[in-house]
């Protein structure tokens, strides 16, 4: 047996002495747990005015990084290849760049995206990761697909991500 | 003229507060589940959500009426009135406060003074069961008629054992009428304890709270409405007003319950130690009513705090504890008070 079972050695009386058979005493014990709660603080946060701390590993929908007004991405179609829900959709294109390669479309349908954070970890250039973002509405199909337009983030709002991925990789 | 011109008012005054007692009950009930579930509860509609019952009401009203294809259409909507009709009729007897005198003339503060009280709240919350139980019949669902019969099977075996603890009240007061049974229970015992029932019988006062959950539908005793195994109970196929006919009724019945208790046991309009401050005859009505508001709410509010607090019974233990401890224990509760009386004592 571990260290930890034994400490916390749990009781459990299986014939009930003669004052638990009579229920009242222990109604008004577990009367007494119920009024002390009352008077304990709430756990709720009131949403739309407040919002709750979100922890650093906290995974929202993804977007992709833009370093001096160009995109990371090299269209590898790693990100694309892992989604397990068939999210992303990535074509690619050949450009001037160093990059030699940039995404002509690249497609987050966010209907099927299930913020697992599997494109954010396979991806070998830093460029698509997880946003604090949780608020996501559409009315129609066609808003919930987020384009490149949509997606682009400059480097410098997501600096403490990318802080946390480097120190957690 | 006045004869019938102040039994009406009396019933339209009852019935307001009984209603509006009703909607803010409901929200007393998810207030108090909220905070000892270390929520905040309905806040949203009007200040600390004062105005979320008027919302629900609204909200009943104007949902769709859907009464199943094979239901028996005339018993699926005479159940949900049978329900509230017999709720809201038991208050009838039930004296709320002593005489008052408004400009000169004596009003009782009971709609119908009858001599036979007691029975006639017995007889009535029987009825409740009809609701009920027709409701889960009519519906043509298993799970409703599961409910119905659940809540007829339960209703009478602690109908037994309500009725026993109550007779040893009866013979300790000797008549049924409520205005004496409450009357009788002024004055003190040993001169500073309030001369209540509750003192006098308290196992048969246990007893009786204890019944009364069971009569009331309430947890730990909610087997009808279980919504774990019968989706619904009886009225799983109630929607729109009919549903909230239901609603209502439940609360109703909590509160005619709470209030019943408060006249049997807890000395109903008596407020203790009253007579020693100098107040006008009509400050002193005024503070029976309220002592009696302020109990009936106390019971109320126990009633509440005990659904939150006590997971609910399985169907043997429910019928093990009707038959086997209720019913002996009252009995024999009746036996002692019918021997003390017998010897003078009580």
């Amino acid at each position: 047996m571990n260290k930890f079972l034994e400490k916390s050695e749990i009781k459990r009386l299986k014939d009930l002495t003669f004052w638990q058979k009579l229920f009242i005493p222990e109604i008004f014990k577990a009367l007494k747990i119920t009024v002390k709660q009352i008077f304990k603080p709430s756990f709720t946060i009131q949403y739309p005015e407040v919002k709750f701390q979100k922890p650093e590993s906290f995974r929202g929908s993804p977007i992709l990084v833009e370093e001096n007004g160009v995109e990371r991405c090299v269209a590898c179609g790693l990100c694309s290849r892992v989604c397990p829900a068939l999210a992303i959709d990535v074509q690619a294109a050949e450009t001037t760049l160093e990059k030699e390669r940039y995404p002509e479309k690249f497609e987050i349908n966010m209907l099927r995206c299930i913020f697992c954070g599997f494109c954010e970890e396979v991806c070998p250039e830093e460029a698509i990761i997880m946003s604090s973002d949780y608020e996501l509405s559409f009315t129609n199909y066609n808003d919930a697909i987020y384009g490149k337009e949509k997606l682009l983030v400059p480097i410098e709002k997501v600096k403490e991500r990318l802080e946390f991925l480097r120190k957690n990789r | 003229m006045n004869l019938i011109l102040e039994p009406i008012v009396k019933i339209l005054i009852v019935l307001f507060i009984n209603l509006t007692l009703v909607s803010y009950l409901v929200l007393i009930e998810r207030k108090v589940s909220a905070y000892i579930q270390n929520r905040i509860g309905p806040n949203r509609v009007g200040p600390w959500g004062l105005l979320q019952s008027v919302a629900d009401v609204v909200k009943l009203f104007f949902k769709e009426d859907i009464v199943p294809k094979d239901a028996n259409k005339f018993i699926h909507s005479l159940a949900p009135v049978i329900s509230v009709v017999v709720a809201f009729s038991t208050f009838a007897v039930i004296p709320f406060g002593n005489k008052i005198t408004l400009y000169g003339n004596e009003y009782n503060l009971v709609i119908a003074d009858v001599n036979v009280g007691v029975l006639v709240i017995l007889a009535l919350t029987s009825l409740g069961v009809y609701g009920i139980t027709l409701s889960g019949w009519s519906s043509n669902n298993k799970y409703s008629l599961l409910g119905g019969l659940r809540s007829s099977a339960q209703m009478i075996s602690y109908e037994l054992s309500m009725g026993i603890s109550l007779i040893g009240i009866l013979l300790m007061t000797q008549s049924m009428r409520l205005t004496q049974i409450v009357a009788e229970q002024g004055g003190y015992i040993f001169g500073f304890i309030p001369n209540w029932n509750i003192f006098l019988q308290p196992i048969g006062f246990i007893i009786f709270l204890v019944s009364t959950f069971a009569e009331t539908n309430r947890l730990p005793f909610d087997l009808p409405e279980a919504e774990e195994e019968l989706v619904g109970g009886y009225h799983t196929e109630y929607s729109g007003m009919k549903f909230g006919l239901f609603f209502l009724a439940e609360y109703a019945s909590m509160i005619t319950a709470s209030a019943f208790i408060v006249t049997l046991f807890l000395g109903g309009w008596q407020a203790p130690f009253i007579e020693y401050f100098n107040f006008s005859p009509f400050v002193i009505s005024l503070l029976q009513l309220s002592a009696f508001a302020i109990k009936v709410l106390f019971v109320l509010l126990f009633f509440i705090l005990i659904r939150w607090t006590i997971p609910r019974f399985r169907y043997d233990q429910l019928m093990n504890i009707g038959w086997k401890v209720m019913l002996p224990l009252s009995l024999l509760n009746l036996i002692v008070t019918a021997f003390l009386i017998l010897i003078n004592i009580l």
